[in-house]
């Protein structure tokens, strides 16, 4: 589903992702782990599409077309989703009016016409539920005056919206009390598929206990410097990233 | 050459009125000494403190008549009165258009035709007492020519349900200076809403309109004001609002400037007594080479009034907007609540922003502030927005909505929300 291969990418003339390598498959579900500033914002940032960005060397394949020449809007209406470290609040744009429009503008790439009325409402209801959204949430600004815990939850209510195939969850955990880890981790199992794929990105494998990983990957200063099975995560937890650094001999 | 073009506009115009056929309703006495104040002052050129970024002598090179009108057909009548549920008046090239207005008024209220109105007790006691001919070169030039306008007069305790709409349908044949003006007279306890259109009937000859409203408000009598400016890419407005408030009444003002070649709003509110409230907003959309100029003055007189501004601006490709809000706070003003807010997006680089919140504060126990801002749209909610599919078009459509709701959502008659904002969908295609 998605391929990357040899990326490098700087901003401000400074070089942060320096060559990764990751193969994804349908089906999988992927966790990212690292240092903080080792770069897994920046990984999920140019997967997006953020233009601040340049991408230097490398190439990233999903579902057979180069990812990296679409618009950050073509790449969501193509199946890609990004749930953000740090969602950015936007006063007087209804977090309705806003799911409907990116719904129907996907639908569209699609070639489908939009969304009947009553179909979106009675889907915005079984999402929310999903998610455990407070139906108060979903008619407010987006992310208006949200908790931070608020503002993740209402994330994953988004991407339960457009259910894409790709979801990429960037430190979706951080901040989040056990609950709401728990009811986050339930919406994230609840929307696995065959079809579909997941890429964790966390600091902590307290959130892999609810999302089991088929791969775990160490990002390292812009690099993938080990891969293993979801063990590793546990491994990481006890002996901190030293012993990788030591491993690696940086 | 600064000089000698500013002796040219004015002496061209002195000229034409000395040449044309000057109605004498206002009164020969009147009229006289008001162009007696215009010619002291003349047209404002760029050396004008007070008229320094918009270049009226530059709007008001050539030639112009006082009288270059073309008839209104009905059917433009009928799409200038978009307002479905409301009393219609019409002022068709300045002059009201009984014919074509609401003839059943609710009891208490009074409509006369402003050049009409002389020998009422009452229109008396207000006409030109509050737009001083002193204080303003197009107080002082409208108060000379005035062709006509209305008169409205609600009575005492008298609740005006429907709101009023004055349509200012203009449509002229050659470049043509119009000045007109109305009189709105509250009784105390009446209430009423009041929504002002401009509109100009789309030709290339240049209209520049000179409009004047005076606004009494007696004690305890509330009055919701609007006005839509919208008169295409050949309609130059100067739009004086002069209101008086007393005590314990409540004035709000929404002042929505959609299209127009060049618009200044001078907009003065004295507040002459205690425990008054006033609401200034206001929403600007400028693209092409557009020039809007809003001057708003606050003026609290008397302890224990409220003030509150909001104005908002969105400008894009070489247009300009200024925003200069004055507040005085009188000695005598304790207690005073004003706060001022004028907030900004330029769209692209060619575009001005002036921005000049003045407050003159003279007592002590008050609570003022002001605040200024002037961005672009916002990158991170762009991207967020995309980042869901939405196409950048469409996102700063949005984010640009969002950004206008605040002072749309001031709006308090639906159906003229709902008008305003289609307008805004337009604009931003
Ligand atoms: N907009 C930016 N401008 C300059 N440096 C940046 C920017 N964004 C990230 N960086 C730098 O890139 C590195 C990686 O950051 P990031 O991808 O956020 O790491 P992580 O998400 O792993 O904590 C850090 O050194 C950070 O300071
Ligand atoms: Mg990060």
């Amino acid at each position: 589903m998605l391929s990357i291969k040899n990326l490098h990418a700087s901003i401000d003339g400074k070089e942060i992702l320096r060559g990764i390598n990751l193969e994804i498959k349908a089906g999988e579900i992927h966790a990212i782990m690292g240092p903080n500033g080792s770069g897994k914002s920046t990984l999920s940032a140019v997967l997006a599409g953020r233009a601040e960005y340049e991408v230097t060397e490398g190439e990233v394949i999903f579902n057979g077309k180069n990812l990296l020449e679409l618009s950050p809007e073509d790449r969501a209406r193509e199946g890609v989703f990004l749930a953000f470290q740090y969602p950015v609040e936007i006063p007087g744009v209804s977090n309705i009016n806003f799911l409907k429009t990116a719904l129907n503008e996907i639908r569209a790439y699609k070639g489908l016409g939009p969304i009947e009325a009553k179909d979106f409402l009675a889907l915005v209801k079984e999402k929310q539920k999903l998610v455990e959204l407070d139906g108060k949430l979903a008619n407010r600004s987006v992310n208006e005056g949200f908790s931070g815990g608020e503002k993740k939850r209402n994330e994953i209510f988004q991407m339960a919206m457009l259910e894409p195939q790709l979801a990429i969850l960037d430190e979706t955990d951080s901040g989040l009390d056990i609950d709401a880890l728990r009811i986050v981790a339930g919406g994230v199992n609840k929307l696995k598929s065959k079809d579909n794929a997941t890429v964790v990105i966390t600091h902590y494998q307290r959130l892999l206990d609810y999302i089991v990983p088929d791969v775990v990957h160490v990002l390292y200063k812009g690099k993938i410097v080990k891969s293993g099975p979801k063990e590793l995560a546990l491994e990481l937890e006890e002996k901190g990233y030293d012993f990788i650094k030591d491993e690696i001999g940086a | 050459m600064e000089t000698l073009a500013k002796i040219s506009t004015t002496e061209n115009i002195l000229k034409l009125i000395e040449g044309s056929a000057v109605p004498s309703w206002m009164g020969i006495a009147q009229q006289r000494s008001a162009l007696d104040a215009f010619s002291l002052v003349g047209i404002p050129n760029r050396k004008s403190e007070e008229y320094k970024y918009v270049n009226i002598e530059l709007l008001l090179k050539g030639n112009f008549s006082l009288s270059g009108f073309d008839k209104i057909t009905n059917q433009q009548l009928e799409t200038a009165a978009f307002l479905k549920d409301a009393i219609l008046i019409v002022v068709e090239n300045g002059v009201y258009n009984k014919t074509h207005s609401s003839s059943s008024l609710p009891k208490g209220l009074e409509i006369v035709d402003i050049s009409e109105a002389s020998s009422n007790t009452i229109f008396q006691e207000h006409f030109a007492k509050y737009a001083a001919i002193n204080s303003d070169p197009f107080i002082a030039l409208n108060t000379a020519l005035a062709l006509g306008g209305v008169f409205v007069h609600v009575a005492k305790n008298a609740v005006i349900e429907t709101p009023i709409h004055i349509i200012h349908l203009s449509s002229i044949s050659e470049n043509t200076i119009l000045n007109y003006r109305n009189l709105i007279v509250l009784e105390e306890n009446a209430q009423l809403t009041l929504i002002e259109s401009y509109e100009k009937i789309d030709s290339s000859a240049k209209l520049f309109g000179n409009a004047l409203t005076e606004i009494v408000v007696a004690a305890s009598a509330i009055v919701d004001h609007y006005k839509i400016q919208d008169e295409g890419d050949s309609g130059n407005l100067i739009s004086t609002t002069q209101v008086i408030q007393k005590k314990q009444s409540n004035f709000s003002t929404h002042v929505f400037t959609l299209s127009g070649l060049m618009v200044r709003n001078n907009l003065t509110i004295v507040l002459d007594d205690q425990h008054i409230e006033t609401q200034l907003n206001g929403l600007y959309i400028t693209n092409g080479n557009q020039v809007v100029d809003n001057h708003t003055l606050v003026d609290h007189r008397k302890p224990n009034c409220n003030s509150t501004e909001l104005y908002k601006g969105i400008i894009e490709d070489k247009s300009s907007a200024t925003f200069n809000g004055k507040i005085y706070v009188r000695k005598d003003a304790q207690k005073t609540n004003a706060f001022q807010s004028n907030k900004n997006i330029l769209l692209s680089d060619d575009g001005t922003i002036n921005t000049k919140p003045q407050l003159e504060i003279y007592a002590d126990d008050v609570k003022c502030s002001h605040g200024t801002s002037t961005g672009k749209l916002d990158e991170d909610k762009i991207f967020y927005l995309r980042a869901r599919g939405i196409s950048e078009a469409s996102a700063k459509k949005l984010l640009m909505h969002a950004f206008a709701s605040e002072v749309v959502d001031t709006v308090k008659v639906e159906a003229l929300k709902e008008y305003i904002e289609a307008n805004i969908s337009k604009r931003f295609e």
